[in-house]
């Protein structure tokens, strides 16, 4: 990397010169390695083509974006004009579905948050398809990204040039643990006030992303490779299937299922919400982490 | 005039997420960037978030979590809506990732983000 | 109760196992895996079939342990589980039948993914087409986008990537549209599920209330789902989407996703629209102009097109068009013909691109004029060709004749309509016929004995040979025993 100082860079910018390619010559002086099937297609970089075509449609698109967004934003207001006013009571959205939500929720799912009631027990076939969404996702970046050259140990320059900002470590020193265990708290709280396997999976997540940046990613590589992740998410993911399944088929069938409501407001109670809870909350944390460090260094 | 103001203000939310819907879906739609269509892409979802979340609110009322054993369902607002943005917002998390990825492989293969050059780069490439 | 109703949860919950399952396994068990999943669920939707039938009735399958409205459901009849088992042999048998170019496209240690893609492609199939939850069908759409894209993208060259983002774009597009639309519904009915949503909208309708935002709703689900299966306006990503992946899933993609995505919006059509509202709303009349341009201008591009892949995709575009244009004609006779035409393009479409992919090995190429006599080196690839291109045509015997005259059928129905869908039926038959019988006529061409050249025996082709020879015979069988075919998906439609 070429070493030139800030206000150089700056100015640099500021006046339109910035080259993005130079960020990542790093990169060039290794590149991707060529897929075997990009077999008809040289790899060298392509010049910078200046089509006169290209041109003439540049200057159409600004106009065609104003009409379009003119016409679609009229079409949306006038359906705006008819919707029902906005914080006003007897709404058609409220209607007897939240109302046994709200006045039932706690009896029969156990969860005194009665959105985790809603999403976890009513209408858990929606989350079970939207933790699936996460590690399909994950795949689709894995296919895209991971470099399958064998891992060689090399110092990322970048890491090392982290590693050495004191404010940055210190900080992180003190943060991580902080943000990790409010992350837990938030995923075990789920049902019994705001939170949940999601929103605590992505503070664990932001918490491992936070530890990554300012120590890099050799330390947590012992315990959080590609093959840890992999069974990670399988665990979690089959426990989340199966259990659902579960208890979707006795609920179909008719069955009593094993799992009670219990007492609400106890830590262990809800049935089978908090259960659920820890697994998407593993799921998500892993994705948020992978998904960095799949972008960061083409591997997790 | 007067009313129909009166009117849009009374549903203002659903006024600005519309107006942020069209703004990101134009922009994905039309704009050459990739990564300005990948932020209109967020700004679209969330648009629709937005819109979703503003069905739910009830003013007055306490957010959907039992306090103290009242289930009285007039005291809490609707608690649907949150749940459904929730899954939303985690599905909007995740086409971005792919979406930032696919950009990612682009940049590295044509070095633009530009789509009408990396189409250019490509026709002149394969001669197609 | 009898157990098969259970099927389609099994299914679902299956395929999600098998698809994360497959992320630890190597390439070769993932496979198996998969073909295995892609058999149970055929021999699962088979016996849901053989129940619906016997008991003629709908059923409706809690989720857990509450009814709609609060509780997710799924609703079957005779047609879901038909369609699905058609779905997921095609699936079996594009994986069968693209192997080799499976082995030869993918990296190395990436094999695993495309199956782990493949088995999530299937389980939102089944999703979609048997919730009973309109937003539950926005969850699953949006698995479908992302493990269809997978499947796209999987072949890294840069063409796939490129065109990989198109598909992306405009499938996002299709689904925030939708998404919209669904909210709106929500606001005006407070329902998310089906049935309650169709009799919510059956009130306003009539009342007169909130009328401005039911159509917007109308329209803007409609325009959503319509783009992500690429009708006219928006086919621009086809050709490269299905021209440039690898064979199977350029198969997987045409046949089987952009169908799967069609049958949702024939449910909510059905399901939560009502067809009296749905038909009034004048939205219907829009499907059909706009399907009816398709066919002629997907046609004419296939005309245009030298690359023998892009081409078959350009096809696919027109045939998209013929399924909005059946499905704008009427309620009745113009869905069955649009029925009948998923089917048939499902089960027609795959086995082109598989043998395509099979000839341009022998060819040299993709591009038309390098197949002079490529028939002669490989016979049963070209006859599969042939076959699926005269089906494609609408020559009897063939699936795709059935449909054809299904459609001409249909437009019988509205006495309107009867010489403009004639029209561009004639029309789009000559321009099928000529593209095709060009690319027939290429391959069967006389060449020189010794021109160096192998000829691929048919033993030596193994799994395609199978694949190519089960798909003939399916279409084979259905275009000559259609009737029970019909009457099947007419009954399937009563129930929808």
């Amino acid at each position: 990397m070429k070493k030139t100082s800030f206000r150089e860079r700056f100015r640099a910018w500021d006046e339109d010169r910035f080259d993005l390619t130079e960020r990542t010559t790093g990169d060039l002086n290794r590149p991707m390695r060529p897929a075997p099937t990009d077999r008809t297609v040289s790899d060298e970089p392509v010049q910078r083509l200046a089509v006169g075509e290209m041109r003439a449609f540049s200057r159409i698109y600004p106009i065609l974006a104003a009409i379009l967004g003119v016409v679609l934003i009229a079409f949306l207001l006038m359906t705006v004009y008819d919707l029902p006013p906005f914080g006003a009571a007897n709404v058609p959205a409220d209607n007897e579905v939240p109302a046994r939500y709200v006045r039932d929720g706690m009896a029969e799912t156990g969860a005194v948050n009665v959105v985790a009631g809603v999403i976890l027990d009513y209408r858990a076939f929606d989350t079970l398809g939207e933790s699936h969404v996460l590690y399909t996702a994950l795949t689709a970046v894995l296919i895209l990204l991971l470099s399958l050259r064998d891992a060689e140990p090399e110092p990322d320059p970048e890491d090392v040039l982290m590693r050495r900002d004191g404010i940055l470590t210190t900080t992180a020193a003190l943060l991580v643990p902080i943000i990790v265990l409010f992350g837990i708290y938030v995923l075990l709280n789920g049902h019994l006030g705001p939170g949940g396997g999601f929103s605590g999976g992505a503070i664990i997540g932001a918490g491992l992303i936070l530890y990554a940046i300012a120590f890099g990613f050799t330390r947590l590589e012992r315990m959080l490779n590609l093959k840890s992740f992999r069974i990670i998410c399988l665990v979690a993911l089959c426990f989340y299937s199966a259990s659902k399944c579960y208890s979707f088929f006795c609920g179909a069938n008719g069955l009593h299922t094993i799992f009670s409501p219990g007492t609400p407001g106890r830590i262990l109670s809800a049935g089978l919400i908090l259960p659920l809870n820890i697994a998407v909350g593993v799921v998500v944390a892993c994705t948020m982490y992978g998904l960095y460090s799949i972008f960061q260094r083409g591997r997790i | 005039m007067r009313e129909l103001l009166l009117r849009l203000w009374d549903s203002r939310i659903a006024v600005a997420a519309v107006i942020l819907f069209a703004v990101g879906f134009v922009t994905l739609l039309l704009h050459r960037n990739l990564l300005k269509k990948i932020i209109g892409l967020n700004i679209m979802d969330t648009a629709a978030y937005l819109l979703l979340t503003s069905l739910g609110y009830i003013e007055n009322r306490l957010s959907p979590i039992i306090q103290n054993g009242d289930t009285d369902p007039t005291r809490y607002v609707n608690p649907l809506p949150a749940g459904l943005v929730l899954t939303g917002i985690v599905v909007s998390v995740s086409v971005t990732a792919v979406m930032l990825a696919l950009t990612v492989r682009l940049y590295q293969r044509y070095h633009s983000l530009n789509l009408d050059e990396i189409y250019a780069s490509a026709q002149k490439e394969h001669g197609v | 109760m009898a157990f098969s109703v259970n099927v389609p949860l099994f299914a679902i919950v299956l395929c999600l196992v098998c698809s994360v399952v497959s992320s630890v396994l190597s390439g070769r068990a993932a496979r198996r895996l998969s073909l295995a999943l892609c058999a149970v669920v055929a021999v699962g939707m088979g016996m849901l079939l053989a129940y619906g039938m016997r008991t003629g009735v709908g059923t409706t399958y809690l989720m857990g342990h509450y009814p709609h409205p609060w509780g997710n459901e799924l609703y079957f009849g005779v047609l879901e589980p038909l369609l699905l088992c058609a779905f997921s042999v095609v699936m079996g048998l594009c994986l069968l039948g693209g192997r080799k170019h499976l082995i030869e496209d993918l990296e190395d240690g990436k094999h695993r993914m495309y199956y782990v893609m493949s088995d999530l492609v299937l389980s939102a199939l089944i999703a979609l087409a048997t919730t009973n939850d309109i937003f539950t069908g926005y969850v699953f759409i949006e698995i479908c986008t992302i493990s269809s894209c997978g499947l796209l993208m999987i072949r890294q060259i840069g063409r796939t990537t490129l065109a990989s983002i198109r598909y992306m774009i405009f499938s996002l597009i299709g689904s925030g549209l939708f998404l919209l639309g669904v909210i709106l519904l929500y606001a005006i009915t407070g329902h998310l599920l089906m049935p309650n949503l169709k009799e919510a909208i059956g009130k306003l309708y009539a009342s007169g209330q909130y009328r401005i935002v039911l159509l917007s709703a109308i329209s803007l689900i409609t325009v959503g789902l319509a783009i992500k299966s690429g009708l006219f306006p928006f086919h621009f990503w086809m050709p490269d989407t299905y021209g440039y992946a690898t064979p199977a899933s350029g198969g997987i993609l045409s046949g089987l996703v952009s169908k799967g995505y069609i049958f949702f919006l024939l449910r909510v059509i059905f399901r939560v629209f009502g067809t009296d509202v749905f038909y009034r709303s004048g939205v219907s009349n829009i499907l059909y102009v706009f399907g009816a341009i398709g066919i002629v201008v997907g046609s004419i591009s296939a005309l245009r097109e030298k690359d023998v892949f892009r081409m078959i995709a350009y096809s696919s575009a027109a045939q998209i068009g013929y399924v909005y244009m059946g499905i704008g004609i009427s309620p009745r006779l113009g869905v069955l013909a649009a029925l009948f035409h998923i089917l048939t393009h499902a089960i027609t479409k795959p086995p082109l691109f598989l043998s395509a992919a099979q000839l341009s090995d022998t060819a040299n190429g993709r591009l038309r004029a390098n197949w002079r006599g490529a028939g002669h080196r490989n016979r049963i690839a070209a006859l599969t060709f042939s076959i699926c291109a005269f089906s494609m045509i609408g020559i009897p015997l063939t699936m795709g004749f059935v449909s054809k005259y299904r459609f001409a059928a249909a437009a019988f129905e509205r006495t309107a309509l009867i010489v403009p869908t004639l029209i561009v039926l004639a029309l789009s038959t000559i321009l099928n016929g000529w593209y095709f019988m060009r690319v027939i006529i290429a391959l069967y061409l006389p060449v020189n004995r010794d021109d160096g050249a192998q000829r691929s025996a048919l033993r030596k082709q193994g799994v395609y040979a199978i694949s190519a020879i089960v798909f003939v015979l399916m279409n084979i069988v259905c275009g000559v025993a259609a009737e029970p075919l019909v009457l099947l998906l007419e009954r399937g439609l009563g129930l929808l």
